[in-house]
């Protein structure tokens, strides 16, 4: 019961601090002191109590999609084990459920931006679905490989409940599966080199370009939501890479967050040091992603 | 026909020829002696109407020849309601053309693609019809803070078939205001005529009034106000390099340039006290000497703003990922370059060797061996390659100016010119400004005042070739495109 409320809360209150933490890595490369670390905070909180300007173009689907894509984000987020190894929510199977909540808020998020009818939100909508077509299936070959290896079909289950430790064998289709799985985080949680989420440049953005229209509590719930959706993401990589298990559960969460801060810090190190990929070339990364977690899945079944 | 017997009044540039001695001719003959022109490797520098003092239109053009550092001027009488387009065979004349029949209603009679310049309308864009094609409008309010601009685009799905651009939205009739001049007020419009390029307007301003006047800067001016052009260069080419380092999402010369540009622009303020140079350069002279304590502070903030430019930007050219972002993208091919007759860096960057400082010298540039730097790529790393090599080329020149500084006086006599331009007469100036040429031309009245004032500013040349860039590309490479040229709204609007 208490690993439950301690999964939310940390699942509730973490996410805006892992963007601080890439802020200011950011601006430490670009030679500049940066924002508080807390300042994602901030922005949302100021979002939230601002009043909403909606489109007149626009239905119940564009104030729907946010909050859609919040709550599917966020169970989700009860899917996965963050620090204690055991999720919320478990049963056979829920690795797909996994996918398609995040397949979900997807669906809202460009659904909503498609009610604007602008022709920006269109063009972003397209951009994030299409390369959503190579990072879904991306994932799935993680999901595959992890279960092959464990045994189960169960969230849970594959990221570190079973207290068996990997066998040498996986060592290689570990390294391959991480890898793609890092790659996936960058593109789902639209970071460079596939989107740049500080980019004001309409024509360029993807994941920004679908919430153009969004205002007020609307985006600031679309902000935490994202912010939300990189924790969950990293945490599928954390429990990959380093499983290691503490005797106190306190401090097994200390160090689970202590290691989504460097995650985000590694995610911020990557953004600093190189530019954003062309739009066409994006596909050949993710499909590059693709290929590591499928050939980590193959490396198994031979 | 060959160079030597063009039909059409010889000139250097900052030079004056009295009306009289500019040929006049009939519009059809005009425009064949430009199109012959051209057809040698002549450019068209300027192009326009003028009312002349029978209330009749005049059409003046200016064409330069770079290899033999020569302009060339002809006027036609516009008869009837049109004349013959040039842009039909030549689409450098095309905005030339479109800006004639705004501003005088002749109807360029063949033109590809007659549409206002400035004046906006409604619709009147170029479509291109089918199921799967859509269209993107961009502007004029930007997310950016950036000038007013329309873009349009036709696009099937990332690939852009054809962009449009429609500006205007800056027009404050600063050629008008300055109809009657010189008073106190004429160097102020020239030198907000683009706001970023104010030594290089402003030099072809004072350059008018001075080969119309007949007189001239003393040698110290000349110097002094060469090191304020190079460093309205630097800053401008240094923050360039990092918005293009900033649009690839490439944070670390991002940021550093930005700061830089600073450096530069404080260089320039060190001078004059603005940073943007505005009041330095006078008819005749300049504002301010620059004494011996600055003189060493300049050379000093020289070195360090060249130490950190220079790890600033070599870390573009050493990080692959922002190589494979601007390699490539918004190509211009030479011929290209030429039939749309690019000034500036974008020309350079495709292989042409054009720059106002060595084809048509004047002042201290004559003095001095400016060589030309070219790339051959024509995409946004050439032109990003291109302002590298004239920073470092630009710091150099100043640092050779300032350690042999002519002596001697830089004042002018103050205030107003002295009684009387010449009257009757035509006059050109051209600078390199860091976008390119910057040319002013001016016509006298009876009286000595101006009748006409004409600005083209690089930009007017440069516009349509952003659009042309674009084509096949895909519509998410715009921004960067734009940043390469990054052309002035206000200086193509006045």
């Amino acid at each position: 019961m208490i690993q439950t409320l301690i999964h939310l809360l940390v699942l509730l209150v973490l996410p805006p601090l892992l963007l601080g933490f890439i802020n200011k890595t950011k601006a430490l490369f670009a030679g500049r002191r940066g924002p508080p670390l807390l300042q994602v905070y901030f922005d949302i909180s100021k979002l939230l109590r601002k009043g909403l300007v909606l489109s007149e173009t626009t239905t119940w689907v564009f104030r729907a999609g946010p909050i859609v894509t919040l709550a599917s984000v966020a169970l989700a987020g009860l899917l996965v084990p963050l620090g204690s190894p055991l999720a919320p929510v478990a049963f056979a199977g829920d690795m797909i459920l996994f996918a398609y909540l995040l397949g979900l808020a997807r669906f809202f998020t460009t659904a909503a931006a498609l009610d604007t009818g602008s022709a920006f939100e269109g063009m972003g909508s397209a951009r994030e679905v299409t390369f959503a077509c190579l990072s879904e299936p991306a994932l799935f070959f993680v999901f595959l490989a992890l279960a092959k290896q464990t045994g189960s079909l169960s969230l849970g289950a594959m990221l570190g409940a079973s207290s068996l430790p990997f066998s040498a064998a996986f060592a290689a289709p570990l390294v391959l599966v991480c890898l793609g799985l890092f790659v996936i985080i960058l593109a789902e949680t639209c970071r460079i080199p596939v989107d740049d989420p500080t980019t004001h440049l309409e024509l360029t953005m993807i994941h920004e370009a679908m919430i153009l229209d969004h205002g007020g509590p609307l985006l600031g719930i679309i902000e935490y939501g994202s912010a939300m959706k990189l924790l969950v993401l990293e945490s599928l990589l954390l429990r990959l890479v380093l499983p290691l298990r503490f005797e106190s559960a306190w401090l097994e969460w200390g160090f689970f967050v202590a290691q989504a801060l460097l995650l985000s810090v590694a995610i911020g190190v990557v953004e600093s040091i190189m530019a954003r990929l062309r739009m066409r070339r994006v596909p050949y990364l993710l499909t590059g992603a693709l290929l590591l977690c499928g050939s980590g899945f193959v490396l198994l079944v031979r | 026909m060959n160079r030597d017997d063009i039909p059409l009044a010889g000139l250097i540039n900052g030079g004056a020829a009295s009306l009289a001695s500019v040929p006049s001719m009939s519009s059809e003959r005009l425009a064949e002696v430009v199109c012959e022109g051209i057809g040698m490797g002549l450019r068209i520098s300027a192009y326009f109407g003028a009312t002349a003092a029978d209330g009749g239109t005049e059409l003046f053009a200016i064409l330069a020849d770079d290899e033999r550092n020569k302009l060339y001027a002809g006027r036609a009488r516009a008869e009837g309601k049109g004349f013959p387009s040039i842009a039909r065979e030549h689409p450098q004349a095309q905005l030339f053309e479109r800006e004639i029949a705004e501003q005088f209603g002749l109807a360029p009679e063949g033109h590809p693609w007659l549409k206002p310049v400035r004046r906006l309308q409604a619709g009147g864009f170029y479509r291109v019809e089918g199921e799967q094609v859509h269209e993107v409008a961009v502007g004029p309010v930007h997310a950016g803070v950036i000038e007013p601009g329309h873009f349009r685009f036709q696009c099937h799905g990332e690939r852009v078939f054809h962009l449009e651009i429609a500006l205007g939205y800056q027009h404050r009739g600063v050629e008008q205001a300055l109809i009657g001049g010189p008073d106190r007020r004429s160097p102020h419009y020239a030198e907000t005529a683009a706001g970023d390029a104010t030594i290089a307007h402003a030099t072809s301003y004072c350059q008018i009034v001075e080969a119309l006047s007949k007189r001239r800067k003393s040698a110290r001016a000349q110097a002094i106000g060469a090191i304020a052009l190079e460093l309205e260069r630097l800053a401008n080419h240094v923050g360039d390099l990092g918005a293009i380092s900033g649009d690839v999402g490439f944070l670390p010369t991002a940021s550093f340039c930005g700061r830089i540009r600073g450096e530069f622009l404080n260089m320039t303020a060190l001078l004059c006290g603005n940073r943007f140079g505005r009041g330095l350069v006078l008819v005749g002279g300049l504002r301010y000497d620059l004494d011996e304590a600055r003189a060493a502070e300049l050379l000093e903030r020289l070195d360090s703003g060249e130490r950190d430019a220079s790890v600033a930007i070599r870390l573009l050219w050493d990080t692959q990922s922002v190589m494979a972002r601007l390699e490539d993208t918004g190509r211009i091919s030479r011929d290209d370059a030429a039939r749309l007759g690019l000034v500036g860096p974008a020309a350079r960057a495709s292989g042409l060797s054009r720059d106002i400082r060595s084809d048509q010298p004047t002042g201290i540039y004559r003095l001095t061996q400016m060589p030309v730097s070219t790339y051959d790529s024509g995409d946004v790393l050439g032109r990003a390659f291109v302002r590298w090599l004239e920073i470092q080329q630009s710091i150099a020149f100043i640092r050779e100016l300032v350690v042999s500084l002519p002596s001697g006086d830089i004042r002018a006599a103050p205030g107003l010119p002295p009684a009387g331009l010449a009257p009757a007469t035509l006059a050109v100036a051209l600078n390199e400004g860091w976008r390119g040429e910057v040319c002013h031309v001016a016509i006298t009245d009876a009286d000595g005042a101006f009748s006409r004032y004409k600005i083209v500013d690089p930009s007017f040349h440069n516009w349509p070739a952003l659009a042309y860039c674009l084509r096949d590309q895909e519509i998410s490479d715009f921004p960067l495109c734009n940043k390469s040229f990054n052309l002035s709204y206000c200086g193509h609007d006045l």
